[in-house]
């Protein structure tokens, strides 16, 4: 398999999954109702924290929308491989095998068009926590929609790949679940982990979205070089190799 | 176009390994349409997926449309087609669309044309914005096919293709698969548990069971093995007045003796007026047979000729009614 029609393969199935989402616009709307309610019902209670570690020395937006980002990137990309067990139900994954598709294309138009929808849902809840009070510079902002965007790529490759492997929906949502909820609280996506005790801050170091989501909150406030932002990107960008690199590898197998 | 040898799968689950296919050996000429038939789990579906590349065997190995299926999966890929016992279009991906990604997935020249011509031979003109899970369980049986025909393949591969459609749909899409033949030149090789599927479209069928080919043969090669064709008689009775079954009595015994002469009949059973003949070869017995009763002078009122049908076979070849595995 070559590459230049491995990116032939890539470009048809990239347009063809994304016109099959703009179909469907109102489920990409709903799809960032979780992190807007999160902003709209729970953001509020976070401006009263004045004084509070963490919180009392910046506006609480710039702490409290970096963490949301990183829960859209999350929950989205982490569930994409709901789509993919009902096209392998439909039998639309074997159909495509049986043609000489690239394996690699059918999964990496798969992730594209995930990210490609990740960029407008962060642009949208970026929109809504400037809308509420957010202030933070261009740069930083842009800095914070990358990093998202990077680490989109990486969760939605493992996110096909659990699917393809599971290839049920009870046991993919129960694995996923077991997965997303600790790496959600130990990230410190709601409330930073500087207010949290000596050993939840060092276990909260073992996991990787700690590091994306400090180095978020350091771009909003505008500190582009400070090792937040060095550390979280380096870590996000070893995240994302890796896992594509495996989930390409896993997925190219499963489907040989 | 098909030559497999060995080809065998194992599946392990938790209860231990499973033999899903247990080395089948057969070949497929050019242009010939095949047929699998079996009970469900015989194993059809396993040897599909593994001729297609969907599945890789656990030994032994077969070349596909020239190309080997272990070495050489994407050349296999290029020249078949196939088409898949549940479908392979997605519910809410417009007709039309899943087409032109198909076409061009196999790098089709002029997608659209080829597609437009697609439409006119399958009857899915109009059709193009209509999604998948739109359409009636016939529309949606011949975009499969328009699915798995897009790229012109010598070579198509159709597991169940009739499956739960009504009588109807049914013999249209046989007409299709003809056609595939007739008209692009096509090799066919299908699965089915339907007796009547088989019998109807299939040059030459294989009969497995329990993962083996256990008879292999033209739907006539196959009915021939079993015990001969019935042929029923009803004897015309000359009248005897008062004593009505005396008739019957001297009829049947004149019809036993003439029968008895002839080589081509293994049995005779006689209830009432009517006899009950087992034939070798009853399509070229019955002249015959009708000569011998009348130089007897025996009158025959009616004649009627049962063939075996391919149930028959399998059940001798099992000892199971294909009915019955499949239930």
């Amino acid at each position: 398999m070559n590459i230049a029609s491995a990116l032939h393969d890539t470009r048809l199935l990239y347009m063809h999954h994304l016109r099959a989402s703009l179909r469907t616009k109102v489920a990409v709307v709903f799809g960032m109702l979780q992190p807007l309610l999160y902003l709209l019902l729970f953001g509020p209670l976070l401006t009263r924290l004045n004084g509070v570690r963490g919180f009392g020395d910046h506006d609480p937006w710039q702490v409290f929308v970096p963490g949301i980002l990183v829960q859209l990137v999350l929950f989205r990309s982490g569930f994409v491989g709901f789509a993919l067990i009902a096209d392998l139900r439909a039998g639309v994954v074997d159909r495509l095998r049986v043609t000489p598709v690239s394996r690699a294309a059918m999964l990496l138009g798969m992730v594209l068009r995930d990210t490609t929808v990740l960029v407008v849902q962060a642009i949208l809840l970026l929109a809504a926590g400037l809308a509420l009070g957010l202030r933070a510079p261009l740069p930083g902002l842009l800095i914070g929609l990358a990093l998202a965007v990077l680490l989109a790529t990486g969760i939605a490759s493992l996110s096909y790949v659990l699917a393809m492997v599971t290839r049920r929906e009870d046991a993919f949502a129960s694995l996923l679940s077991s997965v997303t909820l600790p790496l959600m609280l130990l990230s410190g996506m709601l409330l930073p982990m500087s207010m949290a005790p000596g050993w939840l801050d060092a276990v909260s170091r073992c996991t990787p979205l700690r590091y994306v989501v400090d180095a978020v909150r350091a771009a909003f406030l505008g500190d582009y070089a400070a090792s937040p932002v060095v550390v979280g990107t380096a870590v996000t960008v070893v995240l994302v190799a890796a896992s594509v690199w495996w989930g390409a590898r896993r997925f190219v197998r499963e489907t040989a | 176009m098909i030559k497999a040898s060995g080809l065998a799968r194992t599946f392990t689950t938790k209860r231990g390994t499973v033999e899903a296919v247990r080395g089948v050996d057969f070949h497929v000429a050019r242009g010939e349409i095949v047929g699998f038939l079996g009970p469900n789990g015989a194993g059809k579906t396993t040897t599909l997926r593994m001729l297609t590349t969907l599945l890789a065997p656990t030994a032994g190995t077969a070349v596909v449309a020239g190309h080997d299926l272990r070495t050489d999966p994407a050349g296999v890929r290029r020249r078949i087609g196939y088409v898949a016992q549940g479908g392979g279009a997605a519910p809410g991906v417009p007709v039309g669309e899943e087409l032109g990604l198909q076409a061009r997935l196999y790098g089709v020249p002029r997608p659209t044309e080829r597609i437009a011509e697609l439409c006119a031979q399958l009857e899915l003109d109009g059709l193009l914005d209509r999604p998948a899970q739109a359409l009636s369980g016939g529309q949606r049986r011949r975009l499969d096919l328009a699915l798995g025909l897009v790229h012109r393949p010598p070579l198509m591969f159709l597991d169940e293709p009739t499956a739960g459609l009504d009588p109807h749909s049914r013999g249209n899409l046989w007409h299709h698969i003809r056609r595939m033949r007739e008209e692009d030149g096509a090799t066919v090789f299908l699965t089915t548990h339907y007796l009547e599927e088989a019998d109807a479209l299939c040059d030459r069928i294989l009969i497995i069971d329990h993962g083996r080919i256990v008879a292999e043969g033209t739907p006539d090669e196959l009915k021939r093995r079993v015990s001969g064709d019935v042929v029923t008689l009803d004897l015309a009775v000359p009248d005897h007045g008062d004593r009505a079954d005396a008739g019957d009595v001297e009829a049947t015994a004149r019809a036993r003796a003439a029968l008895a002469e002839l080589p081509q009949v293994r049995e005779a059973v006689v209830t009432g007026t009517s006899v009950r003949l087992t034939v070798d070869q009853g399509d070229r017995a019955l002249a015959q047979l009708v000569r011998s009763l009348d130089a007897a002078g025996v009158e025959v009122a009616a004649l009627r000729m049962a063939r075996p049908t391919l149930d028959d076979v399998f059940l001798t070849l099992t000892g199971r009614s294909l009915r019955e595995a499949a239930a």
